[in-house]
């Protein structure tokens, strides 16, 4: 099969043009250097299949940054039939350069000029034929955004893929001429067919950024789309929840008791009981994940990221990191793991590896879970919102102290130099692929934990046969028994340990297995957890579920980043430590003072 | 002068790049280069990072990193 791999820079829509043409999901943001992993697609192209590769964006080939690796090893080893070179057109200037270093290569190139609405705009005006011409590369203008100029530049790579696949040299990097010779030739290209206005208009950009960027007004600005984002998250998905969960109720009453009636008692708790009362509670939390992926997406898209780490690297530098840092530990808000793998765009190592340590930290999408279920069963609808923007704020505060903590260990010695993208709206069509790539991942992941999971707290919940469901008797009942003394101090009741023990797998299934050990699902679920706790242990539980470590995809994630397993343990020993003494302070201090 | 001592809306000319390999590497493909025009867009509060703008590309850098760029008034 034909293969074409698509190279450029970041922030060129190289990812938006690979979702255009596979028509699949990839991830699609404003951020320099999100592309970590290989996405590839497979398409029909003029009657053959071929095989689409989305390379991490570069900035140029001598590097040595591991995206800059991966790009010249994946072309030494794959040489593609075609390199789709994807260049920002209102860049075009300095975009330039790393077309004349590729082309050193002899690969078999098209150009595409994208962002081509927005050059416009600027009043650029690149002339493609002559450009052509003095490159001898077929080059295109294109909105991969918007679609114009798209069949154009396909009909172009069909064309291409005619030609024969040409071999490349063993050593890619002594291939690439000195700047020197790159900058006299880029001169020569731009002068006859690129021009640029001496001075751009005064865009949208430039005045919100005035207010976003304000000396005093940014922050401010900043911590306040936060808040209305998970306050809209709440609004929006609570009765969606409810929703959900009264269909899936009526489901088991109408259709699959009854269904089920004829098998043994034991086989139909662990049927009923155990996985449909698991996953019917886990899938009330999918529109609540849609929102938030839906709600973070547009901050990510719109660049808006790249302003927050503006705003927060003189803090972030106090704490021995830097404005991505504060990037990935947003981003980790939804999920830690592609959070950790985001910290690649970062070149030293210690500066890596303080940020996956305070990352996991992160009140991620599966402990939103956890927060929203207990805020909602022992707090009042108008103190929830607070609670949960409070558990925000100690999941800031775990990561901040952890940095501070260990930011000597970690020296950073990597240059802080990012662009700053101009805002761009997400179109709808990008968005619903995100949001539809994120919740298919979301299921994915989650059912395989789910079900293994909450199959095991029902098994662990009900054997011995001779012990009643759930009871001191039970295996899980003497574990928590076992931990108990550990957990009294804290407030934690053991069956409540128990499920903290399942959260460690993932946080998705601790409401699926407190399903199981109560026996009860949903809302019902709630009413018995409000009546057996006070709010100040419903607290100090959520509080633990916080810091502690967050699953076992993000361990292993760790794992294989820092390629160091004591790196991984001690971040694991870390978080149970903070978790701990934090619920400790909490629970200690609230009974002192009476509550 | 360098480009760390110009005061927001101010323009300059880059004179040279004094940094080490790689962070030269990194200048060039985001535009830096000698004789080029350079505008300080903002800086962020509590000697954050500088907004500077060079043709069409706006790019945050940190003061430290600033300090090593060279420019003189057009």
């Amino acid at each position: 099969m034909k293969r074409i791999a698509l190279l450029g820079m970041p922030n060129t829509g190289k990812s938006t043009l690979f979702n255009r043409m596979t028509g699949g999901a990839a991830r699609v943001g404003n951020w320099p250097g999100i592309t970590v992993e290989l996405l590839a697609g497979k398409i029909l192209l003029g009657g053959d299949m071929v095989e689409i590769v989305d390379l991490p964006g570069i900035y140029d080939l001598h590097g040595f940054s591991d995206d800059e690796q991966v790009v010249r090893h994946f072309l030494h080893d794959n040489v593609p039939d075609i390199a789709l070179i994807v260049l920002n057109a209102t860049q075009i200037e300095r975009q330039l350069s790393m077309l004349l270093q590729l082309k050193q290569l002899n690969l078999n190139m098209v150009v595409l000029l994208n962002m081509a609405d927005e050059a416009r705009k600027y009043g650029i005006t690149i002339d493609t034929a002559r450009m052509s011409e003095a490159l001898g590369i077929p080059i295109f203008l294109l909105s991969a955004k918007y679609g114009t100029g798209y069949g154009e530049a396909m009909q172009a790579v069909t064309r291409a893929l005619r030609y024969t696949t040409p071999g490349l040299a063993e050593n890619l990097r002594d291939q690439l001429k000195q700047d020197g010779q790159i900058e006299v030739e880029m001169a020569r290209v731009l002068q006859h067919s690129v021009q640029v206005p001496a001075r751009l208009p005064d865009n949208l950009t430039n005045q919100l950024d005035h207010l976003m960027l304000h000396p005093w007004l940014g922050l401010p600005i900043f911590f306040g789309i936060m808040y209305l984002l998970f306050q809209a998250i709440f609004f929006f998905g609570q009765p969606l929840q409810t929703g959900v969960n009264g269909l899936f109720g009526w489901l088991r009453e109408a259709a699959i008791a009854p269904l089920l009636a004829s098998l043994p008692a034991v086989l139909q708790g662990l049927l009923l009981d155990g996985i449909y009362n698991g996953v019917a509670t886990v899938a009330a939390f999918v529109p609540l994940i849609v929102l938030f992926f839906l709600f973070m997406a547009i901050v990510e898209d719109t660049g808006y990221l790249s302003r927050a780490a503006f705003l927060m690297d003189a803090l972030m530098a106090r704490m021995g990191l830097d404005g991505r840092s504060f990037v990935m530990l947003l981003m980790g808000f939804g999920c830690n793991v592609p959070a950790l793998m985001g910290t690649r765009v970062m070149r030293s190592r210690p500066l890596r590896l303080l940020s996956m340590l305070v990352i996991p930290f992160s009140l991620c999408s599966a402990r939103l879970q956890v927060f929203v279920f207990f805020t909602a069963a022992l707090f009042s609808p108008k103190s929830a919102a607070l609670v949960l923007f409070s558990l925000y704020l100690f999941s800031f505060a775990s990561a901040i102290l952890t940095a501070l903590l260990f930011k000597r260990y970690f020296p950073n010695t990597e240059p802080f130099i990012l662009e700053l993208p101009p805002y761009r709206f997400p179109t709808l069509r990008q968005m619903v692929l995100r949001g539809w790539h994120e919740i298919y991942h979301f299921v994915h992941r989650a059912t395989k934990f789910i079900v293994a999971g909450v199959v095991l707290v029902w098994l662990l919940t009900h054997l011995p046969p001779s012990a009643a469901p759930a009871s001191a008797g039970t295996w899980a009942g003497v574990i928590g028994a076992w931990l108990h003394p550990l957990f009294a101090p804290i407030g934690i009741t053991p069956e409540l340990t128990i499920a903290l023990i399942f959260g460690f797998v993932a946080k998705e299934i601790v409401i699926g297995s407190l399903a199981v050990i109560y026996g009860l699902g949903g809302q019902a679920l709630g009413g018995a957890l409000a009546q057996q706790l006070d709010w100040v242990q419903a607290y100090s539980f959520m509080l633990f579920t916080l810091i502690y470590t967050p699953c076992l995809s993000t361990i292993a994630t760790l794992r294989s980043e820092s390629k160091n397993t004591g790196f991984m343990l001690f971040a694991i020993a870390w978080s149970l430590v903070l978790a701990w003494l934090v619920s400790l302070a909490f629970y200690q201090s609230a009974r002192t003072l009476g509550y | 002068m360098t480009l760390s001592s110009l005061l927001p809306g101010e323009t300059a000319v880059i004179v040279a790049i004094h940094t080490e390999e790689p962070l030269h590497q990194r200048l060039l493909a985001m535009g830096f280069r000698a004789g080029k025009q350079v505008e300080l867009v903002r800086r962020a509060r509590f000697s954050g990072p500088l907004q500077v703008r060079i043709g069409t590309t706006d790019i945050l850098l940190r003061k430290v990193e600033a300090e090593k760029i060279t420019v003189r008034r057009p």
